[in-house]
């Protein structure tokens, strides 16, 4: 059996480990099994790849191998889990880039005296730049927005879809020329690989905050198909099945996401939720249509403390506010009085899908004790109190009947349908999206303004003696 | 269309396919994982580097740089996306039981 055949074996066996990793995270308990299986197939795919070529290079190679490798590993042990977002991201800018520069490479041998272009290589070529370009730039703006570099609410101007469009189109047409008319254009190439950036930055620049979770995703998905395009161009099956399953993977969750937001795909990424016209309509910092009741943690601690049932409701502000072990301990007091604690997630909760649920793991909240939308929506109406700790879009009633809201459509959490209402809130301050939320000027509501943790804590006093 | 072109492209249908019906089953609950180790799968873009900078017929100090740059982002990619995947899934406990098995 000579080398190839063992070497295109054992990328079989690499594919075989990544399908079963993937399937193994459909549970919890076989998880983490699954994570080591993928990346023991990775490490197949890797080393069967060195044994298999020559490298004239190798010591240059390894070094740069070494310090990728130093560098996400440190990385990863050293973040806080609350960056998680921002650290899938730019991990996933990395893969779409290294895509690009496999298909740049590829491109740059190709222009030498005895190489020539064929029409599908050429395909591959743009095809890879394109993808693993725009999955770049894309990830370090989603970065960027996520750890507050820049700001986290959409960034419009004047057609920016004609602009986007026009782009993309202008990528298409010189690759088109490029590849069929005219191979070994080097300037062309570089006006294409710039475009390709700039595509990614004016994509995402405008997706506020609020909608990162799908963004994240699809970017996720896009470097999946930048991987399958440079498998392509140096035509290696591991890396096409690799790329095509990622690629799948993240298609999927973002429709899940879409779905969860009941909005198009093309909404979201064009929709700009939030933007200026929408922050006057609704009233200012400061005043409101209407009054709300307010109280303070004792209040609440009192009212949590006495009831049969409570529901959590996280969102992103309990992220920033980094309350979840609070709210855990918090939980902790509440069960021991004999009250029923559950949580409910709201599948765009937070900013990036399942971000709720890692939190509150981290603090060691039992995942049986987390619920799906769809699986508690029904079970509020028969609660004692909703606990909404930094939500708001995703339990604003007017997503139900307010046709002119942005929300209008989106599924919610049934909140207000709880026999009682307390909203943790740094201030009167629109969100995010800068959507008013009616749901604070409920009569069932309660308000309880400062900052989460604090208030949590303070709850957690006050609930051990009420 | 030349053959290999077109065996590739069988593999990548059914990949994709594949891929579709893997990921649908996952829970909401387990959807952050699924996006790091997914993102960490993605990383696989360090082999194509790999064949790149081998490739001798054609190469080029640049192309040797480009390609050692790929690798180096490749595996900040593989290595981090796997070890923040597993730190993320050691923290899914379930409640434990009465006896207090954990």
């Amino acid at each position: 059996m000579d080398f190839f055949t063992v070497a295109n074996l054992s990328y079989l066996i690499a594919a075989a480990l990544f399908i079963f990793g993937l399937k193994r995270l459909q549970s919890p308990a076989t998880a983490r099994s699954g994570n080591v299986m993928a990346a023991v197939g990775m490490a197949i795919a890797i080393i069967v790849t060195l044994l298999e070529t020559d490298f004239a290079n190798w010591q240059m190679i390894l070094v740069g191998g070494i310090i990728g490798a130093l560098i996400g590993s440190i990385s990863a042990r050293a973040v806080a889990m609350t960056a998680m977002p921002q650290m899938v991201g730019i991990f996933n800018g990395f893969g779409g880039g290294a895509s690009a520069l496999v298909a740049i490479s590829e491109f740059l041998r190709l222009l030498g005296p005895e190489h020539v272009m064929t029409n599908d290589s050429g395909v591959s070529i743009v095809l890879g730049t394109l993808i693993g370009g725009v999955t770049f730039s894309g990830s370090m703006i989603a970065f960027a927005k996520l750890q507050n570099l820049m700001t986290g609410a959409p960034v419009t101007w004047p057609l920016q879809k004609s602009v986007n469009s026009l782009l993309l189109l202008a990528v298409i047409g010189l690759g088109t020329y490029l590849v069929f008319f005219d191979q070994a254009n080097l300037t062309v190439f570089l006006v294409i690989i710039g475009l390709a950036l700039v595509l990614g930055v004016t994509s995402v620049i405008p997706i506020g905050g609020a909608d990162m979770p799908v963004v994240i995703s699809l970017l996720n998905s896009y470097s999946g198909l930048a991987a399958a395009a440079a498998g392509f161009v140096v035509d290696n099956r591991v890396l096409i099945i690799a790329g095509s399953l990622v690629g799948a993977s993240g298609l999927i969750l973002t429709n899940i996401m879409c779905v969860g937001m009941n909005r198009s795909l093309a909404n979201v990424l064009f929709g700009a939720v939030g933007t200026a016209d929408v922050v006057a309509g609704s009233v200012g910092a400061g005043e409101h249509a209407g009054t709300v009741q307010s109280v303070d943690a004792e209040g609440a601690a009192m009212t949590l403390a006495y009831a049969n049932s409570v529901i959590f409701v996280p969102g992103y502000g309990m992220a920033v506010a980094q309350a979840q072990h609070a709210v855990r301990e918090l939980a902790d007091v509440l069960k021991d009085r004999g009250v029923d604690v559950k949580y409910a997630i709201h599948p765009v909760a937070g900013r990036m899908p399942g971000h709720m649920n890692v939190l509150l793991a981290e603090a060691n909240v039992p995942y049986d004790e987390l619920y799906d939308m769809d699986d508690i929506n029904h079970a509020f109406k028969t609660t004692t109190v909703a606990v909404v700790i930094g939500a708001n879009d995703v339990v604003n009633p007017a997503a139900r009947h307010d046709t002119t809201s942005p929300l209008y459509g989106m599924p919610i959490l049934n909140v207000d349908e709880a026999e009682r209402i307390i909203v943790l809130k740094r201030s009167m301050r629109a969100g995010f999206a800068g959507v008013e939320n009616e749901l604070f000027f409920h009569p069932k509501t309660m308000m309880l303004f400062g900052d989460a943790k604090e208030s949590v804590q303070k709850m957690v006093t006050e609930a051990k003696t009420a | 269309m030349p053959e290999a072109l077109l065996n590739n492209l069988y593999i990548f249908v059914l990949a994709m396919f594949t891929g579709f019906e893997v990921i649908t089953k996952v829970p909401p609950l387990l959807h952050t994982p699924l996006m790091s180790g997914s993102n960490a799968i993605s990383g696989i873009s360090v082999v194509g580097a790999l064949i790149i900078t081998a490739e001798v017929a054609g190469a080029s100090d640049l192309i040797l740089v480009l390609g050692v740059v790929a690798v180096a982002m490749g595996m900040i990619n593989v290595a981090g996306g796997f070890l923040v995947t597993d730190r993320m899934l050691e923290m899914f406990k379930k409640k434990p039981a009465a006896g207090g098995e954990q």
